[in-house]
């Protein structure tokens, strides 16, 4: 499965991506994350990549035919062409409190993408840390990739930020998508090919 | 016990395994990770003999560098693109000197246009100053070879360059093993310096020799450092033993049957394995080697690697001004009689993409193309640039108009 994440510099874009892999890594999976390397500033448009694989990955080339899409900013919708390349039944993340219509990405849906939509930055904004989406969105992309638990989300989370930043938004994103009960998801499941609905 | 770790974080962590006892630091994008690293854990861990200095410059960093090495301590630094430049005239001397300094290069382009992306422009520049140069394929070999690069140096009495691309190695967070410390206290037994600038018995290093020697003395260097040829290989043989990882100096893919064989260096190997699997499952009989140990070159083995391919292609990842790429000159020299060609990629920061390199690798396997290629020039924009510069007397810095010429509306991909 190859990730792409997209959002602005000083939103842990970079950070997720490695995140991702550390889950990933963690399920029994094989993983690379890497940076779009640069001029990262506060603000400007950052991308972050992730593979994770059954097998030993060797190639090092930018993801340019995501999987999963996993934006950390819709106001990039407009400025980036963050959609490139997205398999046809791709699975996009948003960080966002409005609709798919409102944002403009019904036909996205139309055109066989699975499309899940949570507000980060207000449910990250409730602990002080609007300004950093990537805890809620680590959480979300748990539920959406279906390829690492929550459990191994939060480690991965602890395990890189400690008790500086509440464990607890990574569950929020999670609990968002997946509703209050949190149902489980077996490790390593569906590494390749199209990510697992959680169903 | 294999972990997911970023390349510097790795790197950091196998360099103190070797326990270093002076580290001069100075940063530069995008080696700064690997040194900021290696300062922490050092402050972090008491009773550490080793000293962390911060200094001022590349050139102070690689002359601390050598006063440290010539004192008889095991040293250590890091740098990438313009930071090498700056320290040139120091990198000949640690050389000359014999001295066994470690050094990282985060493999970056060099300006001017300014660019801090990855190529390898730097380290070839380098490439004979009379350092032994390692390539990384991967975060694993760049660990390893630290490893064996502090052995190389100290058996031979030779500065060693570990050359590592720049982001894309030392950003990269992927699974690795760094080695464990009593496996490297085991494989790396403490410096014994051959020569040592001691206050009890003063000696004289660096001595100024004339015509009547210097012939005699580069003739020695000469053959040290082409020791590491028949080194490497008993030293990668010993850690093998100990971690059941080789570090050979080249390492061969689907080459057995190969009527085109692509050579690189560094971590578009990577890259390059699955063009080749993509181009084998088109029908094209195409194999890659990757070459570990650039200097000294290692002639015979790149023969035997070589040779029974048609046709050659050397990935370059620096252009050669005026001759195109410095490693097909020696890979060429390596097969007399094979007809060798260039394909320049990734120059500063270009990303490398499967489908482009296997596109290149097939019309080269089919004698479609010959000389020097450019993987995905974007020869529109040369076009235009050529022509204003006919039609025009003073038409402005290139550099400038290609910039403006090509600057997307919103951020593409790739």
């Amino acid at each position: 499965m190859q990730i792409r994440v997209h959002g602005r510099g000083g939103q842990g874009v970079v950070t997720l991506a490695e995140l991702l892999a550390h889950a990933a890594f963690d399920a029994g999976l094989q993983a690379q994350a890497f940076p779009s390397f640069g001029s990262e500033r506060m603000g400007a448009p950052v991308m972050s990549f992730c593979r994770v694989s059954r097998r030993p990955i060797h190639t090092r080339q930018p993801v340019t035919e995501p999987d999963a899409v996993l934006v950390c900013d819709a106001t990039l919708l407009h400025s980036v062409q963050v959609f490139d390349g997205l398999a046809r039944h791709g699975t996009v993340l948003i960080n966002s409190a409005k609709s798919i219509s409102e944002l403009g990405v019904a036909e996205l849906v139309e055109g066989g993408a699975r499309v899940e939509l949570v507000p980060a930055t207000e449910l990250a904004r409730a602990e002080g840390y609007g300004g950093k989406p990537n805890s809620v969105m680590l959480g979300a992309s748990a539920y959406v990739l279906g390829i690492f638990s929550l459990q191994l989300a939060e480690t991965a989370f602890r395990r890189r930020f400690g008790s500086a930043v509440p464990v607890g938004l990574v569950e929020a994103g999670y609990r968002h998508l997946a509703g209050a009960e949190l149902p489980e998801l077996p490790d390593g499941v569906e590494a390749t090919g199209r990510p697992a609905c959680a169903s | 016990m294999r972990e997911l770790i970023e390349g510097s974080q790795a790197i950091a962590e196998t360099v103190l395994r070797c326990r270093p006892e002076v580290v001069p630091a100075y940063p530069i994008t995008p080696q700064t990770h690997i040194v900021e690293r290696i300062g922490r854990l050092l402050k972090q861990s008491a009773g550490t003999r080793a000293r962390f200095l911060t200094v001022e410059s590349e050139f102070a960093a690689m002359s601390v560098a050598i006063g440290a090495s010539a004192a008889g301590s095991r040293t250590y630094t890091a740098t990438a693109s313009q930071g090498l430049l700056y320290m040139a005239e120091a990198l000949f001397n640690a050389a000359g000197l014999s001295l066994p300094i470690v050094l990282t290069v985060a493999n970056r382009a060099i300006g001017a246009p300014i660019n801090i992306w990855n190529d390898q422009s730097d380290s070839m520049s380098m490439r004979d100053c009379g350092w032994i140069q390692l390539y990384a394929q991967d975060n694993q070999q760049a660990v390893d070879l630290h490893v064996l690069a502090f052995r190389l140096a100290e058996q031979l009495s030779v500065p060693v360059m570990v050359c590592v691309d720049g982001f894309v190695l030392t950003h990269a967070f992927e699974p690795l093993e760094v080695p464990a410390q009593d496996l490297v206290d085991d494989f790396l037994p403490a410096l014994v310096p051959e020569q040592l600038l001691a206050p009890a018995e003063p000696m004289t290093i660096g001595a100024m020799v004339g015509p009547e020697a210097f012939t005699e003395v580069r003739y020695l260097a000469y053959q040290q450092h082409a020791g590491a040829i028949e080194l490497l290989p008993e030293l990668s043989a010993a850690y093998q033993q100990r971690t059941g990882r080789a570090v050979p100096a080249l390492s061969c893919y689907r080459t057995e049957d190969a009527d085109l064989i692509a050579l690189a260096l560094g971590s578009v190997t990577g890259t390059l394995r699955a063009a080749v699997d993509q181009a084998r499952q088109a029908g094209h009989r195409i194999g890659l080697v990757g070459l570990t140990l650039y200097r000294p070159f290692p002639d015979a083995q790149v023969r035997a690697a070589l040779g029974r391919a048609r046709r050659v292609v050397v990935l370059e990842r620096a252009m050669a001004a005026g001759a195109g790429g410095a490693v097909t000159a020696d890979v060429r020299a390596a097969v007399p009689g094979l007809p060798v060609h260039t394909l320049v990629a990734g120059l500063g920061g270009r990303a490398v993409s499967e489908q482009s390199l296997a596109t290149a690798l097939i019309a080269m396997a089919d004698g479609r193309v010959d000389g020097m290629q450019v993987l995905d020039l974007r020869t529109d924009v040369v076009e235009r640039e050529s022509a204003r510069r006919r039609a025009a007397v003073r038409p402005g810095p290139a550099a400038v108009n290609l910039l403006r010429d090509s600057a997307p509306g919103g951020s593409r991909i790739h």
